[in-house]
């Protein structure tokens, strides 16, 4: 059994065979993939030690503080967070072995074609089609505000293998190569003259067969497992005290009593309060992860950040008055990543709107909640057991 | 680092709480009438909570005849106290007049004595300032003290004058019980004569350890109101899965559960407030007064909307003397006035942080 002192041992014996100081940032990160150190829970040879999955705090707690080089969490998050548990779940064995370890060390990016114009909140409700052709798929249709499509290698898929049948049904999960010829990715250019995200085409993309994950019409459920693993997205990181948003307008505040007044201070106060009570709650959600309690605690994070970064930041744009209406740049950008901290308060304050809608809107995280954690009944629903095609949209 | 969870240890101790609690506290009796009496408190649930389970010298050490354990102890019988909004001196006494004594040091001979009478469960006592008085709020001058908080049942008063702390017996006092919002946590206006009592401490040591009972009962308070916003949310949550009107549990509205589970998230929050207060008071951090400030300012909050929601989301029902919703939204009401309003502590905090005023 892998405990605490033998993965400490383990990632000594890394250390020494790999010094972060002298190595590459891929090899270490290769050689740190190969003694089962990338996720402990994963299968040896899979990047793991079948470790208990709350004891990676442990090694990554390690490595951050020999200075070891990371695999920019960040900026590969989907397929961390999202493909790598599905493909380990449903791939494979030639599956995980060929897509897991560039994963992890970063070589591939991967985006995610789940939502479409017509299927948001009600995932189930996708349209884009695929149609078997001997070994291969032909895959059509449109996907959108997908992060990243336009860095990414693979892509997880979902697309609609029998329209006969009611729509949680006949959904089949696919692997999609992005260089495929028929895979278009357009810049979707957002409220904040950004296009961080895009709209995916699809045009008659052939998928082998082998790229499927899981069977023939069973991608919904396959997909619950990509969608329950992004909101457990809350790691090993500590925030310090004013760590996130209220961070700059706090400094903002001390540093320019001249825009300061009664109402603002108040208002600043109460979410410098929330602020610190949702820092404090995220440690407590870090500290029971580690002691192998894991709780739902994750999905309040979410919820709580959401609505604090955006009020937050709109009580910033107030306080800088003729400034707030000011904007620092227009020009259309393609970040790879969201960097608040990077940008002006009218960034921040536009970005912020996205919080309660990207990866799962507020109004269907509190119904998950309450039905989930606090077991209320589900509402009624009309749409199970009539077939797809004949849903109205 | 702060430690947020709670420990075997704590556990154990809220089992003990609460199986005793749920043996022999009655919610009906109180519904019924006892909570109207003046003396809500039944004398002998407090003396098997004092001296059966040791809460009442929690906070005291075993050298001084108490148990030895910390704040955080104090704060999960707290948390199993606002769950069963239970009338009994365990924060006036055993928390805040405890606290104080101890902060007078082991030198002060009469004090020690009464400190060992409080934790072996043989007498209580309570400090003579209003229970509105926040950790730096003013503190009253001799005379009459009015809202002082379960003073006609205890047995000594901590009375701060010009000259010092005394320790005066409750039958040397004027006592007039006040008709208070809270049924559960009765409050009378106190007259004490000059020259009567024990003297405990000077002037300055007095005013400190007057603040020290202050503070610390701020930031355990958090606990108990923990404790209120949780019975109130499993309580509604139970009703509104039980209850159907339109052929629906009327917990199957949308309108509901995003109330419901916007509660949750609150009581989430609200628990890692309540225990980072109580981990700073149990180690002595330097960060105790600034997160005693901010789990008031919080938790005060939720305790009150989780009441309202609760007396809301039950309908009719929630607004009968016989359900119990009202005694929890009088507690959690009466409780964000308790030792500095949320207003209070965030005022402080502004100083605390380098946030001020205009």
């Amino acid at each position: 059994m892998t405990d605490a002192a033998d993965l400490r041992t383990r990632v000594a014996d890394l250390l020494a065979a790999h010094p972060p100081a002298t190595t590459g940032r891929a090899e270490f990160l290769r050689a740190r993939f190969d003694a089962g150190l990338a996720w402990v829970h994963y299968p040896q040879a899979l990047g793991g030690l079948g470790a208990p999955r709350s004891l990676q705090a442990v090694v990554d707690a390690e490595l951050a503080a020999a200075g070891a080089p990371d695999n920019d969490p960040r900026r590969i998050g989907i397929g961390l967070g999202m493909a790598a548990p599905t493909l380990l779940q449903y791939g494979s064995d030639e599956v995980r072995s060929r897509f897991l370890p560039p994963l992890w060390v970063g070589d591939e990016v991967w985006c995610q074609l789940f939502s479409e114009p017509g299927a948001g909140s009600d995932l189930a409700a996708l349209g884009t089609r695929a149609v078997r052709d001997g070994d291969d798929w032909i895959v059509n249709g449109q996907k959108v505000w997908t992060s990243s499509a336009h860095v990414a290698r693979w892509a997880i898929l979902i697309a609609r293998t029998d329209p006969d049948l009611p729509k949680h049904r006949g959904i089949t999960y696919f692997v999609c190569d992005m260089t495929d010829p028929g895979v278009e990715v357009r810049p979707l250019r957002q409220i904040t003259g950004e296009a961080e995200f895009n709209e995916v085409f699809l045009t008659d993309v052939r998928i082998p067969d082998a790229h499927r994950l899981g069977a023939v019409g069973e991608g919904w459920k396959v997909a619950q497992t990509t969608l329950m693993n992004e909101r457990v997205s809350i790691g090993g990181s500590r925030i310090p005290r004013e760590g996130g948003m209220i961070g700059p307008v706090s400094r903002t505040w001390r540093e320019r009593p001249e825009l300061r007044t009664h109402d603002l201070h108040q208002r600043l106060l109460t979410l410098w309060v929330e602020a610190e009570v949702a820092r404090l709650a995220g440690e407590r959600l870090r500290q029971q992860l580690v002691a192998g309690q894991p709780g739902p605690e994750g999905s309040a994070m979410k919820l709580a950040f959401a609505r604090l970064n955006q009020e937050i930041s709109g009580l910033e744009v107030e306080l800088l008055g003729e400034e707030g209406l000011l904007y620092d740049d227009w020009t259309l950008r393609r970040p790879e990543l969201v960097d608040f901290t990077g940008r002006e308060a009218g960034y921040r304050y536009l970005r912020s709107k996205g919080n309660s809608i990207e990866g799962g809107t507020t109004e269907v995280l509190l119904n998950i909640v309450a039905e989930r954690v606090l077991g209320l009944p589900a509402e009624p629903r009309n749409d199970k057991d009539i077939a797809w095609k004949d849903l109205a949209r | 680092m702060t430690d947020l969870l709670y420990t075997e240890d704590e556990s154990d101790l809220r089992a003990a709480v609460r199986s005793l609690l749920t043996a022999r506290a009655d919610p009906a009796a109180l519904t019924g009438g006892r909570a109207e009496s003046g003396s809500p408190v039944d004398g002998a649930l407090w003396q098997a909570l004092a001296t059966e389970v040791g809460a009442a010298g929690l906070l005291v050490p075993e050298k001084r005849g108490g148990q030895g354990a910390s704040h955080r102890e104090a704060a999960v019988v707290l948390e199993e106290l606002g769950r069963g909004c239970v009338p009994a001196p365990f924060l006036t006494s055993s928390v805040v007049a405890t606290a104080a004594l101890l902060a007078l040091g082991d030198e002060a001979d009469a004090a020690a004595a009464l400190l060992g009478d409080l934790a072996a469960g043989r007498r209580t006592a309570v400090l003579a300032v209003p229970l509105s008085t926040a950790p730096d709020g003013p503190l009253p001058a001799a005379g009459r003290v009015t809202g002082v908080a379960d003073a006609a049942g205890a047995d000594v008063l901590l009375v701060l004058r010009g000259d010092g702390l005394y320790a005066v017996d409750r039958a040397d006092a004027g006592v007039e019980p006040q008709t208070a919002l809270d049924l559960t946590r009765p409050l009378a206006a106190v007259t004490v004569s000059e020259g009567t009592g024990t003297l405990l401490a000077g002037r300055a040591d007095g005013e400190a350890a007057v603040r020290r009972g202050l503070l610390t009962g701020a930031g355990l308070l958090a606990s108990e109101q923990l404790g209120i916003a949780e019975w109130c949310l499993e309580e509604t949550v139970r009703h509104t899965r039980e209850r159907h009107q339109f052929n629906r549990p009327v917990g199957s509205f949308q309108a509901l559960k995003h109330r419901m589970a916007q509660l949750w998230l609150e009581v989430v929050s609200a628990r890692a407030a309540a225990r980072a207060a109580a981990d700073a008071l149990a180690t002595g951090s330097g960060e105790a007064a600034l997160l005693a400030a901010v789990a008031q300012a919080y938790c005060s909050r939720v305790a009150v909307h989780a009441a309202e929601e609760c007396v809301q989301l039950h309908g009719g029902i929630g607004m009968t003397w016989e359900h119990p919703a009202h005694l929890y939204l009088k507690r959690a009401k009466a409780d964000e006035i308790a030792y500095g309003t949320p207003g209070r502590h965030k005022e402080r905090l502004a100083g605390l942080v380098g946030l001020d005023a205009p």
